[in-house]
């Protein structure tokens, strides 16, 4: 507040919504650039994203011989028949807890992982990043690297700025076809299902799926990419409470980073302290998150470790030890800060350096052995187990099945002659891909014969029965009895089934069930 | 008014509102999220014109493409009888034994009669067809009149004592105490009684005497029953109306006699013989 020489108030004062101070509701997308990069993790992401594109795309191509009554495709989701085909597995709709607890290794396991060496999923092996680091190979092979790219971005629309941009989309739009196109042939023989899709005599649904599959991998890899990460996918808020100070992450080295600046020699010829940092900004350039990790740990940061790459490269070109940025501990981090911290709270290079021009030994280096700690070998255990569990069972199970499903309504039928009737629906799974006959018998029910419905005749001990392969075979069983030689209204029995000529048996323990006097 | 504060490390305005220390930021909505909703409201206008939407007084607007799920279901429906015509006829053609001798027709009718059933049937006879005391359980092998496919289908086609229709099964129990002393209704019940080895049975002499007179016309010298005539078998472990003594008097004394109507004519003779089919496959159709 001032005076003027009119004595009249003069209010140093901003309407709240003042046109200039005003936040947008809306922000849009910064545009990202990511530039080129070569080294290690970009080698290694190379090799994941090979390995992850042709275990996708090949998949459903693999053959697996089963015989004559069964698909000759490696792995299908076969859902007009309700088969999941595993090479030499193979799952039937009632065996899908496989399925739960596949779904709880992977839960698990991503525990085991991001608590280990952090979002690793995220950086490496996630399809978001996969797809998004296959659309910018695109981008770069058409449109150049990052300043080429920024350069087109900001030039006015000319015949090449068209023919460029719709190159890269028509590529991105043919990159999703395939995608699409590759997820179908999980869902039937795949030679066939091409054939009839090139033809337009596929059904209606695969061409849906390859439309909307299409149209995601487009608009997430190619147009949202780093957004899906930000503001869709869940699993960044998930992670920040899986990760410890044992946890390994990219982390951007301050205690021999800072002060940061961008004039070393200067600096230290006036005899001011300069860290590592140049600030050259490498770090900020090949981010595909558009973030600066010398901020610290933050939601957007996938860890996929370019900025590791970039750093490495330009501290080659200085001399100096690679790891500005590096795959680090919090604790480990702490314990350096410790060090480079003098007794104003503020870094010091000369404290993490020795007179040789070397860290120091005491400085605490990335070290893989953090990864063994109880929490991951708990984790790993747990994961182990299930899997250990699962393998046990799938390699035990019955390939010869029985349901048995008692009447509730009648729940029994007194016969004239005094004798009870109770009605069972009976199912016969068959798992095998060969025909099987099989014999069903009663046990524990004294005076007990049984009838098969649709069979006029006299009742009897047992039956031998035809099954055929991977068929299931649904019977209508009547079981007759004397109430007065069972044991009680609901008398327990078991209803047997064994293969003729194998050795395979199995049994359902139900009940009968007579009036109560 | 103050100005509107704004958090120091993201640069972002809060809103205000702060619970234990932690402020709200006010962070802008990704502009993509924007274009997302204009999308719905299109989307939205689109399908109120497209569709049937805004309900008015007795109907609603019925949109450009005149589209109402009664009418799907109405052609879903004439697709189906359209589809199951051949086998319908079929059914049509063929009596009731030899629908059942083929596996693909009886599956058919089996189902058609189970819907059937449940729709017509299950009011007296019961969802599982047990029955009740007066109506027979369906699912035992005592038929009273008769539990071959064909009885059964003039059963349900014609009906029991239904007035409407002149091939209707009929019979009637006379009331053996207008003719019978009190004594002799109680002796011929204690005999009754003693057919199928009930508590209080008495097989007595005079009794047996009084069932041969009185009885054994309609019930049978042993009271095995004569499905031809509809009289049930009194010699066994099911009872229509009796389950004890009490209950056999109470039917000397003064008979109950029920009623089925006719459904030859109120359902197809297709629908008929499908009901036939699945009373018949309930487990004691001879």
């Amino acid at each position: 507040m001032a005076l003027t020489g009119n004595e009249i108030h003069e209010f140093d004062i901003d309407p709240v919504n003042k046109a200039g101070s005003r936040q947008p509701l809306y922000a849009p997308r910064k545009k990202i650039f990511p530039k080129r990069v070569s080294g290690s993790f970009r080698r290694f992401k190379w090799l994941v994203m090979a390995i992850t594109l042709a275990i996708y795309y090949i998949t459903p191509w693999l053959r697996w011989d089963r015989g004559a009554y069964a698909p000759d495709q490696a792995v299908l989701v076969d859902m007009a028949n309700r088969r999941f085909y595993f090479f030499f597995i193979e799952i039937w709709p009632q065996e899908f807890y496989y399925v739960a607890g596949m779904l709880v290794m992977a839960g698990i396991g991503l525990f085991l992982v991001t608590s280990t060496v952090g979002r690793a999923w995220c950086g490496y092996t996630c399809p978001q990043t996969v797809w998004v680091d296959l659309f910018l190979v695109v981008e770069r092979a058409i449109e150049g690297d990052r300043n080429q790219r920024i350069k087109l971005d900001a030039a006015p629309w000319s015949a090449e700025k068209l023919v460029k941009r719709v190159s890269k989309h028509g590529i991105w739009l043919f990159i999703g076809v395939l995608t699409g196109g590759a997820w179908i042939f999980y869902f039937a023989d795949a030679p066939t299902l091409l054939n009839d899709f090139i033809r337009f005599e596929a059904p209606f649904v695969a061409y849906a799926t390859v439309a909307i599959l299409t149209a995601t991998t487009y608009t997430f890899g190619g147009l949202m990419r780093e957004q899906v990460c930000t503001y869709m996918c869940p699993w960044p808020r998930i992670q920040a409470a899986m990760l410890d100070e044992n946890s390994l992450t990219v982390t951007y080295n301050d205690w021999r980073g800072e002060p940061r600046t961008k004039h070393a020699k200067k600096a230290v010829t006036e005899g001011k302290p300069a860290g590592d940092c140049v600030d050259c900004n490498a770090c900020v350039a090949v981010c595909p998150m558009g973030i600066d990790i010398r901020d610290g740990q933050q939601l957007e940061c996938i860890t996929c470790a370019l900025c590791i790459d970039a750093c490495d490269n330009v501290m080659d070109k200085l001399g100096k030890e690679r790891g500005l940025i590096s795959y680090a501990t919090l604790n480990d981090y702490n314990a350096n800060m410790a060090i480079a911290m003098n007794d104003d709270a503020r870094i010091e290079p000369a404290r993490v350096r020795g007179g040789d021009g070397k860290l120091v030994g005491a400085i605490k280096q990335t070290n893989w052995r953090s990864i063994v700690r109880p929490r991951t070998l708990i984790y790993f255990g747990i994961w182990s187990l299930i899997g250990l569990g699962m393998l046990f069972i799938l390699f035990t199970r019955e390939r010869l099945d029985l349901n048995v499903l008692h009447d509730r309504n009648p729940l029994y039928v007194q016969l004239a002659d005094g004798s009870i009737r109770n009605g069972y629906d009976v199912k016969i799974l068959n798992m095998t891909p060969e025909a099987r006959l099989v014999e069903l018998t009663l046990e524990g029910l004294p005076g007990g014969s049984m009838r098969l419905a649709g069979q006029s005749g006299e009742t009897s001990q047992q039956f031998i029965l035809d099954v055929d392969p991977d068929k299931v075979l649904p019977l209508r069983l009547y079981v007759e009895a004397d109430p007065a030689q069972l044991s009680g209204p609901q008398h327990p029995f078991a209803i047997k089934v064994e293969d003729v000529l194998g050795d395979e048996s199995t049994k359902v323990d139900v009940r009968f069930e007579s009036p109560r006097e | 008014m103050t100005e509107k504060e704004r958090d120091e490390i993201s640069g972002t305005e809060t809103t205000g509102h702060e619970w234990d220390g932690i402020k709200e930021l006010n962070t802008p909505l990704p502009r993509w999220w924007l274009w997302t909703f204009y999308g719905t409201i299109v989307w939205a206008l689109g399908y109120v014109i497209v569709y049937p939407a805004i309900p008015l007084i007795n109907s609603a607007t019925p949109g450009v493409l005149g589209y109402s799920s009664r009418a799907e279901l109405d052609q879903q429906v004439a697709m189906a009888a359209e589809a199951q015509a051949d086998t319908v006829a079929r059914i049509e053609e063929l009596d009731v034994a030899s629908i059942i001798g083929d596996e693909e027709l009886a599956r058919f009718a089996r189902a058609g009669g189970r819907s059937l059933f449940k729709n017509y049937c299950s009011q007296c006879h019961g969802s599982g067809a047990t029955g009740a005391p007066g109506y027979p359980n369906l699912n035992d092998d005592e038929w009273i009149w008769g539990g071959t496919p064909e009885a059964i289908y003039a059963t349900i086609a014609h009906g029991v004592r239904y007035e409407d229709d002149p091939e209707t099964r009929f019979n009637l129990m006379p009331a053996v105490s207008e003719y019978l002393s009190p004594e002799e209704v109680r002796e011929v019940s204690h005999y009754a009684a003693s057919l199928s080895g009930m508590a209080e049975g008495e097989a007595t002499a005079a009794g047996q005497q009084l069932f041969a007179e009185n009885c054994a016309a309609c019930h049978g010298e042993m009271g095995e029953g004569i499905a031809e005539m509809g009289a049930p078998a009194l010699n066994n472990a099911i009872g229509l109306y009796a389950e004890d003594y009490e209950g056999i008097l109470a039917q000397v004394q003064a008979p109950r006699h029920g009623v089925m109507p006719a459904w030859l004519g109120r359902m197809s003779e297709a629908s008929v013989k499908q009901l036939a089919v699945y009373v018949h496959s309930l487990g004691g159709g001879q």
